[in-house]
């Protein structure tokens, strides 16, 4: 399967990337050749096996739903681009 | 003065001359501080230097040898790579979009290194986000192998592996979602484990693939990686998935015995694609290994050939749900006079990626995205099953299995980069140990050409000490360990 402009284009946007047109016919290149090469995937027979997302096949350990930290509110703040009396700033969203 | 001996020293070697008191940790200290100011320039391994905090942490570990109260790495100089989160101190990935990001918390690993005592002398360079074979990929520009400037140090962990063959600290930290610790190691000419999914903790590990990624030891000797993955290795309840599992002493598993060991070797590995002076190291290691009493054994791994084709489905699609996180609000990089939200997303995460995240982010995204979902990321997680399978029916018959680290020695600049396939086939035989979760160790096997090679050694789920034992027996019979960088040759 190969894969054209228009559909690089749509999943830079679904992704949040900006491809600037000069550079979309490079990109779309370099991702066919990567597509290329995980459609080897298709040459393996696989009907029947459970889907591994965990190399243990591990269950997810719950905890008790408390609260353990401190409050860290103002260190963690601190690293945001932009930000005032403990919110996060951003352009204007609602005129 | 210090002897510049104790740059290349042991953590044990090290260990006995602090506790005799014939040198302190800030004097160490020091002249590793100085040795990193010498050459950095040159090699660019290290993107932060803490000379500040370092000798404080000195000075705390000469009280506590003072007082009796050391363990085997208190004092010892370390470099952490940068991803790992440290309080206070600048924490990039090797990405513009972390240039200025400052962590309010430790990740485990150097919480528990730091308590174990070492020393943080700063942080190592890396491919962006752990995406890259070559060091090519940070935005802190390339590292360059000590071994020949020329080349590549390998990736991701680059900056940790060169700076530790420079003898700019003993110890340094990696990270390995595909082959990121063993493959830089064996282009170094150093020993680098990955252990089992699960046994170090992945808190505060600035995110790449979760279900594959591991921080590892990575260090002059198997020895100084046993007494580091002790250190760091246990339960943490801030990682849900790390193994409730009981964490030995893995130095004192060190017996040096290799007798009986059945040693596999898949023929996969060992076809005719196998550079031949690569598969003549890697065989005169395992012969080394033979003569102390190891069994080898050819073994098959059917589907090795689908790692590559599956890694660069799974890896890619759990890279772009990680870094979602970035979306230039809440922290890291932010474009300048967004329009609007929108143009502000695009912009923080085009401006703040480089081409080969943006690249993984975009392939990821198309592997998950409606439609595609069952082609490719159910279709590789069910291959991911295959490939472990094949592990664990190797595994009934042999205790370790055996190869290559990487197809060959350090290329050159550039000599990759333009083909990102090229790249990924640097991580051939790494790739399929991170899908199946398993330790997997590089320990130096000679030079081709003055060029150090590595080989692999593979164990069983949380069987660490096994491998280690395999590669600090054929430390005790061979030298190649010990071979160090020309680096009183280059030009001033």
């Amino acid at each position: 399967m190969s894969i054209s402009q228009e559909d690089v284009e749509k999943v830079a946007l679904l992704a949040r990337l900006a491809i600037a047109p000069s550079d979309l016919p490079e990109v779309t290149e370099r991702f066919g050749r990567v597509l290329q090469l995980v459609n080897e995937l298709n040459t393996i027979d696989t009907e029947g096996v459970a889907p591994m997302s965990n190399p243990h096949d591990m269950v997810q350990r719950l905890r008790p739903d408390v609260v353990t930290g401190g409050d860290e509110r103002e260190a963690l703040m601190a690293s945001a681009p932009q930000q005032d009396r403990g919110y996060f700033l951003v352009p204007k969203v609602i005129d | 003065m210090v002897d510049s001996a104790v740059l290349h020293a042991s953590v044990s070697e090290l260990h006995g001359m602090l506790t005799q008191r014939q040198i302190s940790s800030e004097e160490l200290t020091q002249a590793f501080l100085e040795r990193i100011d010498l050459l950095n320039g040159k090699l660019n391994a290290v993107v932060t230097v803490c000379a500040e905090q370092a000798l404080n942490d000195a000075r705390r570990a000469d009280k506590r040898l003072s007082r009796g109260k050391a363990t085997m790495l208190t004092g010892i100089p370390l470099l952490h790579k940068d991803i790992f989160c440290t309080q206070g101190i600048r924490t990039t990935c090797g990405s513009r979009m972390l240039e200025q990001f400052i962590p309010a918390y430790d990740a485990t690993v150097v919480a528990k290194l730091k308590a174990a005592g070492v020393v943080m002398l700063g942080k190592c360079n890396m491919d962006e986000f752990a995406m890259g074979s070559s060091n090519e990929t940070s935005f802190f520009g390339t590292v360059k192998n000590p071994w020949d400037t020329q080349c590549v140090p390998g990736g991701s962990s680059g900056g940790s592996a060169a700076a530790l063959a420079a003898g700019m600290a003993t110890l340094v930290t990696g990270t390995d979602t595909g082959g990121s610790i063993r493959q830089p190691a064996s282009l170094c000419g150093i020993t680098g484990l990955k252990p089992t999914y699960g046994r170090v903790s992945r808190l505060g590990i600035i995110a790449f693939a979760s279900s594959l990624d591991q921080a590892g030891p990575m260090a002059r000797s198997a020895a100084d990686c046993a007494h580091m993955l002790t250190a760091m290795s246990g339960l943490d309840a801030g990682d849900s998935t790390s193994a409730d599992l009981a964490v030995p002493d893995f130095f004192s598993e060190l017996s040096g015995d290799v007798a009986g060991l059945r040693i596999g070797l898949p023929r996969e590995y060992f076809n005719d694609d196998l550079d031949s002076s690569v598969r003549a190291q890697v065989m005169s290691a395992l012969s080394q290994l033979e003569k102390a009493g190891a069994q080898l054994i050819d073994i098959d791994l059917p589907h090795s050939h689908y790692a590559i084709a599956t890694y660069y489905v799974l890896a890619p699609a759990e890279a772009s749900a990680n870094l979602a996180r970035y979306d230039g609000v809440r922290f890291g990089y932010r474009c300048a006079d967004p329009a609007d939200l929108e143009d502000l997303y695009l912009r923080s995460r085009s401006e703040g990626f480089g081409e080969e995240v943006q690249r993984r982010i975009l392939v990821g995204t198309y592997a998950l995205s409606a439609g595609f979902y069952d082609a490719y990321f159910n279709k590789a997680q069910q291959v991911r099953r295959v490939i472990t399978d094949d592990f664990r029916k190797a595994f009934q018959s042999v205790d370790v299995i055996a190869g290559p680290s990487a197809p060959g020695i350090a290329f050159r600049f550039g000599a990759k980069q333009q083909d990102p396939i090229a790249m990924y086939m640097e991580d051939i035989y790494t790739l399929a140990v991170n899908l199946a979760g398993l330790p997997g160790l590089s320990a130096p096997a000679g030079l081709i050409n003055g060029m150090p090679v590595g080989l692999q050694l593979i164990g069983k789920p949380f069987e660490e000490s096994t491998i280690l034992n395999a590669a600090h027996r054929l430390q005790l019979d061979t030298d190649w360990h010990l071979a160090r960088p020309p680096i009183e040759e280059w030009q001033p």
